[in-house]
């Protein structure tokens, strides 16, 4: 939104010399924009009033053939509310989104604030870190699986080695652990993004205000409670709704883990909804779960776009 | 024409998909499949107008299947070459990756992209074929004597024959003889035989049965032949009969028997545990002997039928393998000369030849009981495939929702513990 408002300053300062040319310039100018206009159009917007229609009509397989989509109100998320996994699965996104989040931020701060001093290999180590970032997910999922396999996985042996744990944790096998072992990896995958972005918001505070905060006498705890914490507000506002906009619709990491398994224990709104879609072939209902979770990711984002302009004004 | 070249390689060609040669639906929750999401909605939207075949040159033949292992993709290609040649057209034949291949079939069918001669996996082809696509094979006159009736039944849609599979798969049991002599057991015949001999079996890190439970059709692939074999049926899942088979998985798998990862484990899983000499017996297909020759030399093994309830019942197996249909192009010349390829593409001759080359049995009675004297080694899976069923015989375009019922409450059996009785029950009412 900005870069379209700088674009148009230097336009209304024109010479008015150019100013007879002004319906050239604005096609140019228009012209800049159609790609990325017409791109976002055709690959984003296309797809969610797809996705929109699609919910209030009866889209099965037999659909793609015939063309025919009969349209049946608000029977699909009538459906959807009174499916019986609906509930567990709302439950599950909450927990793995909640969790996962605190999880990563709480490690990302960490590592952000430890690499922030300097030492020796901190430079290779710091980009090290980007590693699972790097991996595609259906790789680290795959890997993942291994380690945790219940009878064989490196996991559960190192564990055995040292005496932490006598008999195998069933990690993906049993519903009490398998919630857990997700998050667990879901944590590991996030952290890269978490400390990337919170390393830079840190660059960015001045070692002035930190001189001078310990002149005052803060230091260790109350220097990072006075001075990181509220210079870094900005940026931890946006690192923790971009995660939880990219953590609640994780699809590919379960499916590669458990697949929404061990006995639904990991379904999750996105995992249910590709379930609908491309198991039972119930596209209809599939869309209407889908939506149900865009509306809670808007949610989201409606709460931090207040919260930002409420800052601003403030500031 | 570049006929002998498939029109599109969409995977390097041969990467393992365990899928793609076994009789059960590909499981989708391989990653692989995403891939296919966005395309797939995006080109939703173009269905229901125009019509008109695939491709222009009128003596090509489209085909897509999803044979990308070196061994049934250079025998498929022969065959069809071969018989194409026969009618006189060429053969332009695309390979779509195994659990890919339904979302890539709803895409040409939207698309009016089909082509003249389509593979399906035999599960599927009642819900491709109710949604209008295909053609029923009696229009082209093709005959369909010789098959076994349960063969044409797995390709049959309200009463059309519209698939043929040449040659079918079903599962059986495998042993490691070796482990067996050692341990002083015979094959297990019944299930107490079963549970006794995997016990007798189980040491150290040594399960005595492997099997896959795992959340999907393919689960329910490996859950069918002990239900079928003790009377359940898939009409009333809500009976004893079948929940007694998830006893008998419950039971391996409390008495140690059995790994609690048989949950998570799919087909391929439980035969590297086998290959690896992690498990003394596992429920597999005859798909997997290649693989298990291959990396797996050393090891000695052999094949009984699946056990029993008790001494004396009919063991019922699963029938798999994939159905060669004609889709509804709307270029009635084309698919005139496609039933051609395809009524020579299943004779009992090349029936023979790719059995052969892939272990598979030949759909063809008496093909089969020539097949059989031939290859001793695949004589149990020849007669474990006479007695077996089609998945969705009696069901039709409901055995998806089936199907997925039963690995929902086998697996409230095997993790959460539930009464077999009650989670079958469930499953019953959820299915109305």
């Amino acid at each position: 939104m900005t870069t379209t408002t700088d674009a148009a300053v230097p336009a209304a300062h024109a010479p008015p010399r150019r100013r007879r040319r002004m319906d050239g310039s604005a096609a140019v100018r228009y012209g800049f924009i159609a790609p990325a206009a017409i791109y976002l159009a055709l690959f984003f917007g296309f797809p969610i009033v797809k996705n929109f229609t699609m919910s209030f009509q009866e889209y099965t397989s037999a659909t793609f053939f015939s063309g025919e989509a009969p349209f049946v109100g608000l029977a699909n998320y009538a459906a959807v509310f009174a499916d019986p996994i609906f509930a567990k699965a709302l439950a599950n996104t909450a927990i793995f989104t909640v969790v996962s989040i605190a999880g990563q931020f709480v490690i990302g701060m960490g590592l952000a604030l430890f690499f922030r001093k300097s030492f020796p290999l901190s430079g290779l180590l710091r980009s090290m870190l980007l590693l699972p970032w790097l991996l595609p997910m259906i790789v680290s999922a795959a890997v993942w699986r291994w380690i945790l396999e219940q009878d064989s996985g490196i996991l559960n042996q190192s564990l055995k080695a040292i005496g932490l744990i006598s008999a195998p944790i069933p990690w993906l096998t049993s519903s009490d652990t398998a919630l857990i072992a997700v998050v667990m990896v879901n944590i590991w995958l996030g952290i890269p993004f978490n400390v990337v972005l919170l390393y830079s918001g840190l660059q960015a505070i001045p070692t002035e205000l930190y001189e001078a905060a310990e002149i005052d006498g803060a230091t260790g705890w109350s220097s990072f409670r006075f001075v990181t914490l509220p210079l870094l507000r900005p940026v931890v506002s946006v690192v923790l709704l971009l995660g939880v906009i990219y953590t609640i619709k994780v699809l590919d990491l379960i499916l590669g883990l458990t697949g929404g398994g061990p006995a639904n224990a990991t379904q999750t709104i996105a995992t249910r909804s590709y379930e609908m879609s491309f198991i039972e072939f119930d596209f209809g209902q599939g869309a209407a779960l889908g939506n149900v979770l865009i509306v809670i990711a808007l949610l989201f984002s409606v709460v931090y776009l207040r919260a930002n302009s409420r800052a601003m004004k403030e500031g | 024409m570049m006929s002998h070249q498939p029109r599109a390689r969409t995977s390097a060609a041969s990467v393992r998909v365990p899928s793609s040669e076994s009789g059960f639906r590909p499981s989708r929750r391989t990653l692989g499949a995403l891939a296919a999401v966005p395309g797939l909605l995006s080109l939703a939207a173009c269905g229901g107008s125009g019509g008109g075949s695939s491709s222009g040159d009128p003596d090509s033949i489209r085909v897509v299947d999803y044979y990308n292992t070196p061994a049934d993709d250079k025998v498929i290609q022969e065959t069809l070459d071969a018989v194409g040649s026969e009618v006189g057209v060429s053969i332009a034949r695309e390979k779509v990756p195994g659990e890919q291949l339904i979302a890539k079939v709803l895409q040409m069918s939207s698309s009016k992209t089909l082509p003249d001669l389509l593979m399906l996996d035999n599960p599927d082809l009642q819900e491709i074929a109710s949604s209008g696509a295909l053609v029923p094979l009696e229009d082209f006159g093709i005959d369909t004597s010789g098959f076994a009736k349960e063969i044409l039944e797995a390709g049959t849609f309200e009463g059309k024959v519209y698939g043929l599979a040449p040659t079918v798969n079903t599962i059986a049991l495998f042993y490691n003889t070796t482990m067996l002599k050692e341990a002083g057991v015979e094959p297990p015949t019944t299930w107490d035989e079963l549970k006794a001999s995997a016990k007798a079996l189980t040491h150290d890190d040594v399960y005595g049965l492997a099997f896959s439970a795992i959340a999907t059709y393919e689960g329910t692939w490996q859950f069918l032949p002990f239900m079928w074999s003790n009377g359940g049926d898939e009409t009333d899942i809500g009976t004893p009969e079948v929940a007694e088979a998830a006893q008998l998985w419950s039971d391996l798998v409390a008495d140690g028997s059995a790994s609690q990862g048989v949950v998570n484990w799919g087909q391929g899983d439980a035969i590297d545990q086998f290959k690896a000499g992690k498990a003394a017996m596992v429920v597999n297909g005859p798909w997997n002997i290649v693989g298990l020759q291959t990396d797996a030399p050393d090891l000695e093994w052999d094949v009984v039928i699946i056990p029993v309830p008790a001494a004396g019942d009919a063991s019922v197996a699963p029938l798999g393998g994939e159905v060669w249909t004609i889709p509804q192009t709307g270029d009635d010349a084309k698919q005139k000369k496609a039933a051609e390829v395809l009524q020579k593409f299943v004779s009992p001759e090349n029936q023979m030849a790719m059995g052969t080359a892939r272990n598979t049995i030949p759909a063809d009675m008496e093909a089969a009981k020539t097949f059989a004297q031939d290859h001793p080694e695949l004589a149990t899976f020849v007669e474990q495939v006479s007695t077996a069923r089609s998945r969705t015989g009696k069901l039709g375009t409901e055995w998806p929702a089936t199907a997925k019922a039963i690995y929902t409450a086998y697996q409230q059996v095997l993790v959460d513990g539930t009464d077999p009785q009650t989670a079958f029950a469930d499953a019953a009412d959820s299915l109305g």
